[in-house]
C-alpha cells in the first residue's frame, strides 16, 4: 500500500508553519552557539576548534580569490601614486628634514638612556623575536574589526602576541593555527588595550567600538590629554610590551577623547607579529629557580697531590701578606641587593681553607669578586681608582654586555683575583 | 504533430544552493584586505538579500536552514560572535515569512521599504546583542556604512524576486 493511499491520504502539512518550525529550530540552535561563544575571553580555549579549522580552510581558498582584488588593488595604487607623485615628494621632503633632527636627538637620548640604566642597574628587557605575516583577509563591520594573517603556531606565534605594521600597533593576536592566525584589530568592539600619554606618563585604557578611531577612556588625572598627545602601549597587564606606538589623541564628535590610529596610516596587508607573550618569558624560570650557590656545589674537591702542595705553600703566603688594606666605600647604586663579599676574609688554617672557601665567600656575581682582590692586589685597583674605576664597579653585577646573566663566581682564597 | 510542452522545472538547486553559494563567495571576495583608490572594500551583508527574497519566492524548510548556514559562515570568516549573523538573518526570514501575504505582490517600492526597514531593525537588534555581550555599543557611523551597503543590494533581491516568483505555479 502506498503512503498515500493510507490514512494519510488527505493528511497536508502546510508549508509555511514547517517552515516556520524549521526557523525556529534554525534559530533556537543559533541562539545557543551565541550563548555559549566565548570570543571575546581572548584566550585559546575561547577560540575552538570550528574557528581554527575554518580558518585554516579559508585563508588558502581566501587568498586565491582575493589575487584578482589585490592585483586591481595594485592598480589603483600605482595610479594614485602616480597622479600625487609631486605632493608626497614635497611632502616627503618636509618629514625627512624633521626626522634628521628627531634622529640626531635620538642618538644622543640612546646614549644618555644606557648610561642611566648602567648607573641603575636597570634590567632592561631583551629584543623581542618577530614573525612577519601577509594579511589574507579582513572584516571591517561595526561588530568585528578583525584580520587573517597567513603565518600560525608555525613560525611561533601564539594567542596573546602583539601585531604591529610599519606605522604601529595593529592588534593582537586571538586564534592560531599551524598556519593561519586571527589578528583582533584596536578598533574592535571586545578590544581593550592598556595605554599610557607619552607627554603625561598617564594611564588609560584604549576601548575599541566599531569604528576607525577607538575611545580612550578611564584616564587617570585631570588635563592630562591634549589633542595630538601621543599614545603608547603602556605594558600595564604583561600584554603588550611597553612602548609600542598606538596613535594620537583627538576629540570626539560627542566630547570624549578618541585614538587616531597610526596604523590606519596605511595599508595593514604585511604586519609583524612580536613573539612577546608575557614577561615571564623574558626570564629563565630555572634560573631563578635554582640555588644562589649551585655553582659551588660543582667545584670538585682537592686531590691529596693538590691539598698536600696548598699545605706546602700556605705558611709562606700567610708571612707575605701584607695588613689589610681599608677598601674605598663604594656607593652601591640604587636597588643593589648583592652582598658584598668579605673583601679581607679572615686568615684560615691552610688545611681548612679549600673546604671553608664555599662557605666564606658568597660572592652572587662576578662585579662584586673584584672587590675581593687578594691583599696584594688591593692597593693597586683600589686606592688609586682610575677614571673608569667607578664604572666599573656600578656596572650591573649580574648581567653581561649581551643581557646574559653572568654564572656566579666562587671565591677561592688561594686564588682570589680568579687568575687561572 | 503536436509538440510537447518544454516543463522549466525550479528545484532548490536554482534558488536556494546557486544564489547562497554566490553570495559567500562575493563575501569572501570582498573580505580582500586591499584599499582601491585609498578606500576600503565594502563589506555587506550579502545573505540579506537571500533572507528577505527565500520567504517571498516560497516557503520551504530547506532554506531557513541553509540560511543558518550562511550566518555561522558570516560568523566564521568574519570572526564575529557565533551565531550573532545566522541569528539576525533567520529573523528577517521569520518576520518576511510571517508577513509573506502582506508583501507578495506589492510594488517595488513598497518591497524596498520593506528591506529596508528589515534590515535596519536586524542590524539595530545586531547592535543591541553586542552591547549586551561586550558593554560597549558599536560605532552607529561604521554600522551606517554596512547597513548602506546592504540596501543598495535591494536591486539584486528585486531581481531575484522577479526571476524565481513564478517559477513554479504551485506558490503563485
Amino acid at each position: 500500500m502506498a503512503f498515500r493511499d493510507g490514512p494519510f491520504e488527505n493528511f497536508k502539512v502546510p508549508l509555511t508553519w514547517t517552515a516556520a518550525l524549521a526557523v525556529l529550530a534554525a534559530a533556537g540552535g543559533a541562539a545557543f552557539l551565541l550563548i555559549s561563544d566565548n570570543r571575546e575571553d581572548m584566550t585559546s580555549d575561547g577560540y575552538g576548534g570550528v574557528r581554527e579549522g575554518f580558518d585554516s580552510i579559508t585563508a588558502p581558498i581566501s587568498s586565491v580569490f582575493a589575487a584578482p582584488v589585490r592585483w586591481t588593488g595594485q592598480g589603483s595604487d600605482w595610479i594614485v601614486g602616480y597622479f600625487n607623485a609631486v605632493e608626497e615628494n614635497r611632502r616627503l621632503k618636509e618629514e625627512l628634514k624633521r626626522m634628521q633632527a628627531v634622529q640626531d636627538a635620538n642618538i644622543a637620548l640612546k646614549n644618555l638612556n644606557r648610561r642611566y640604566e648602567a648607573l641603575l642597574q636597570i634590567r632592561t628587557e631583551p629584543a623581542i623575536q618577530m614573525a612577519t605575516a601577509r594579511a589574507v583577509a579582513e572584516s571591517r563591520g561595526p561588530f568585528v574589526n578583525a584580520r587573517l594573517i597567513d603565518a600560525g603556531t608555525r613560525k611561533g606565534i601564539r594567542v596573546g602576541n602583539p601585531v604591529i605594521n610599519e606605522h604601529g600597533l595593529v592588534g593582537r593576536v586571538v586564534g592560531t593555527t599551524t598556519g593561519v592566525s586571527r589578528v583582533l584589530l584596536l578598533s574592535d568592539v571586545a578590544s581593550r588595550t592598556p595605554v599610557l600619554i607619552d607627554r603625561t606618563d598617564a594611564r588609560a585604557i584604549l576601548v575599541g567600538d566599531g569604528g576607525p578611531n577607538p575611545r580612550l577612556e578611564f584616564v587617570r588625572g585631570t588635563d592630562s590629554v591634549k589633542p595630538g598627545d601621543r599614545i603608547l602601549t603602556s605594558g600595564d597587564g604583561g600584554v603588550f610590551p611597553r612602548g609600542l606606538p598606538v596613535g594620537e589623541a583627538a576629540r570626539g564628535v560627542g566630547g570624549g577623547w578618541r585614538v587616531k590610529l597610526y596604523a590606519d596610516r596605511g595599508d595593514v596587508d604585511f604586519v609583524r607579529v612580536l613573539l612577546f607573550q608575557n614577561f615571564d618569558q623574558l626570564v629563565d624560570p630555572r634560573a631563578l629557580n635554582a640555588p644562589p650557590l649551585a655553582a659551588l656545589q660543582a667545584a670538585p674537591p682537592p686531590s691529596p697531590e693538590l691539598a698536600a702542595r696548598i699545605e706546602a705553600v700556605a705558611p709562606a703566603r700567610r708571612g707575605s701578606e701584607p695588613a689589610p688594606v681599608p677598601v674605598r666605600p663604594v656607593t652601591p647604586a640604587p636597588g643593589t641587593t648583592a652582598p658584598r663579599p668579605g673583601a679581607t676574609p679572615p686568615p684560615r688554617p691552610a688545611s681548612t681553607a679549600a673546604a671553608a672557601a664555599p662557605r666564606t665567600a658568597t660572592p652572587p656575581a662576578a662585579a662584586p669578586t673584584k672587590k675581593a682582590t687578594p691583599p696584594a692586589a688591593a692597593p693597586t685597583k683600589k686606592a688609586t681608582p682610575p677614571a673608569p674605576a667607578p664604572k666599573k664597579k656600578a656596572s650591573p653585577p649580574a648581567r653581561r654586555p649581551d643581557g646574559t646573566p653572568s654564572r656566579p663566581v666562587p671565591y677561592n682564597r688561594l686564588n682570589p683575583g680568579g687568575v687561572p | 504533430m503536436r509538440r510537447g510542452f518544454q516543463v522549466r522545472v525550479v528545484g532548490p538547486q536554482h534558488w536556494i544552493f546557486i544564489p547562497a553559494l554566490l553570495a559567500l563567495a562575493a563575501t569572501v571576495i570582498l573580505a580582500t584586505p586591499v584599499r582601491l583608490f585609498r578606500l576600503p572594500l565594502p563589506e555587506p551583508v550579502i545573505p540579506m538579500v537571500l533572507a528577505f527574497t527565500w520567504p517571498l519566492i516560497r516557503p520551504s524548510v530547506l532554506a531557513p536552514l541553509v540560511l543558518a548556514l550562511c550566518g555561522l559562515f558570516l560568523d566564521l570568516l568574519w570572526g564575529g560572535p557565533l551565531g550573532l549573523w545566522a541569528l539576525m538573518l533567520l529573523g528577517v526570514y521569520g518576520v518576511v515569512l510571517m508577513a509573506r501575504s502582506f508583501i507578495v505582490g506589492q510594488e517595488t517600492i513598497v518591497m524596498s521599504f520593506w528591506y529596508a526597514g528589515l534590515t535596519v531593525g536586524a542590524w539595530t537588534v545586531a547592535c543591541l546583542l553586542m552591547f549586551l555581550r561586550t558593554g560597549t555599543m558599536p560605532n552607529l557611523l561604521g554600522g551606517a556604512v554596512q547597513v548602506i551597503v546592504t540596501l543598495a543590494l535591494f536591486p539584486i533581491a528585486a531581481w531575484l524576486l522577479e526571476r524565481f516568483d513564478d517559477g513554479d505555479v504551485r506558490f503563485r
